[in-house]
């Protein structure tokens, strides 16, 4: 079984829920930004939670079937069509040999999920088919997709269709301004009170550049730094460090003006110094964030990012019993 | 009255021109073949063409140069 891009869509990549183990070598988590939504649309259609999809971002791809299939589309609202036909999201579908499955616009979200039954069969390397498009590696051909690739789909024992997450079990970014949850870090105290006050206050906007690199934020005020002999090995600016690791989800701000979120194709390390860290929880929100979309910073602690993380994976034990 | 809409594929920032010290890509009032570029959407640090499905004669923008545009919102009249 196979499925030919007709049209590869904007950044199109094969997607599972990642390659942990490398980062101290700098090669990062990747995986599916929005996690959630990945483990739904493969549990719709009778995969494992880690078998790879499609990541859809912003503009659909058309994709022609070589075989019978089961399919389902999560995460981002981006309708999909059979045919011409459209077919919900978040439902398993079938989709027959020789059909066309094409999305319409964009109508919320950024990001959506394609799982076929049997999953995107593309080499495992180092224990993942993610894709890595910066260091050219997993995914197909390590790169995002193109006109005229053929993505192979494993055997798989798939589910029937017209099964269905609950609109209450869909989990995506809500209110606006939409609220990420921090910790705030190791460097916080770097910044002023009023700095931090500010930082918190604010209401920051996505800004188009983000991707999965990073999501970068502006249009809040420019963070004032404590008084501070830079160390030997830091750069000039107060924002800067000694180069240090940088975890997945930290909050670094070069030159105090625009917070970027590191995600799942983060670097691993350098010099400028962290706020603080998006809780695990809200990591998936940020993935459906489009850009100009409003957002505040909202400080917790330990105890309310483990509770969070609680939350969310209660949300996936409801999603597994609704589907058994 | 318009009879079609140029419509953004993509979320983003909506440029009119290919550059800050370069003429519009088109004016209202121009003749709009189609595939012919209307403007930019800046998204994940590249900048991706709108163009036009359809010819006719380019009516009124309905976003200005630099804002914010929503994937399948209207950029443009299209008369004819």
């Amino acid at each position: 079984m196979a499925i030919e891009v007709e049209a590869p869509g904007l950044a199109t990549t094969v997607q599972d829920l990642g390659r942990p183990g490398y980062y101290h070598l700098g090669i990062p988590l990747s995986g599916a930004m929005d996690r959630l939504a990945l483990r739904a649309a493969n549990r719709l259609v009778g995969n494992d939670d880690g078998a790879a999809a499609l990541e859809v971002v912003f503009l659909g791809p058309e994709l022609v079937f070589r075989a019978d299939a089961m399919v389902a589309v999560t995460g981002a609202e981006l309708p999909p069509r059979v045919d011409g036909v459209v077919q919900p999201t978040w439902t398993s579908f079938a989709v027959k040999a020789g059909q066309t499955l094409a999305f319409d616009y964009l109508k919320a979200g950024a990001r959506a999920y394609v799982a076929v039954a049997g999953g995107i069969d593309v080499p495992v390397v180092l224990g993942s088919r993610s894709t890595y498009a910066l260091g050219a590696l997993g995914g197909h051909e390590g790169r995002a997709l193109r006109a005229g690739d053929v993505l192979p789909v494993g055997r798989g024992r798939p589910a029937a269709a017209g099964r269905e997450i609950p609109a209450a079990l869909r989990r995506g970014p809500g209110g606006s301004p939409v609220s990420l949850r921090v910790l705030p870090g190791l460097y916080w105290h770097r910044l002023t009170e009023a700095a931090g006050r500010q930082f918190l206050a604010d209401t920051w906007k996505v800004a188009p550049e983000a991707d999965r690199i990073g999501y970068r934020f502006r249009g809040g005020r420019p963070l004032e730094f404590m008084p501070h002999e830079q160390p030997f090995g830091a750069g000039s600016d107060p924002s800067n460090i000694v180069d240090a690791c940088y975890p997945y989800g930290s909050i670094q701000v070069p030159g105090g003006t625009e917070p970027i979120v590191l995600h799942r194709d983060a670097v691993s390390g350098g010099g400028y110094m962290m706020v603080g860290t998006v809780i695990s929880a809200d990591m998936d929100l940020i993935g459906q964030l489009q850009p100009h979309t409003p957002v505040r910073f909202v400080a917790v602690d330990m105890a309310g990012a483990l509770a969070a993380r609680h939350d969310r994976q209660a949300i996936l034990d409801k999603m597994q019993s609704h589907l058994a | 009255m318009a009879s079609k809409q140029i419509l953004s594929p993509l979320p983003g920032t909506f440029y009119r021109r290919p550059a800050p010290d370069q003429p519009p890509f088109k004016s209202e009032g121009d003749t709009v073949e189609v595939g012919d570029v209307v403007g930019l959407v800046e998204v994940m640090k590249s900048f991706h063409e709108v163009k036009a499905d359809a010819a006719g004669t380019l009516g009124a923008f309905l976003i200005d140069d630099e804002d914010a545009v929503m994937a399948g919102q209207a950029i443009a009249d299209l008369e004819g």
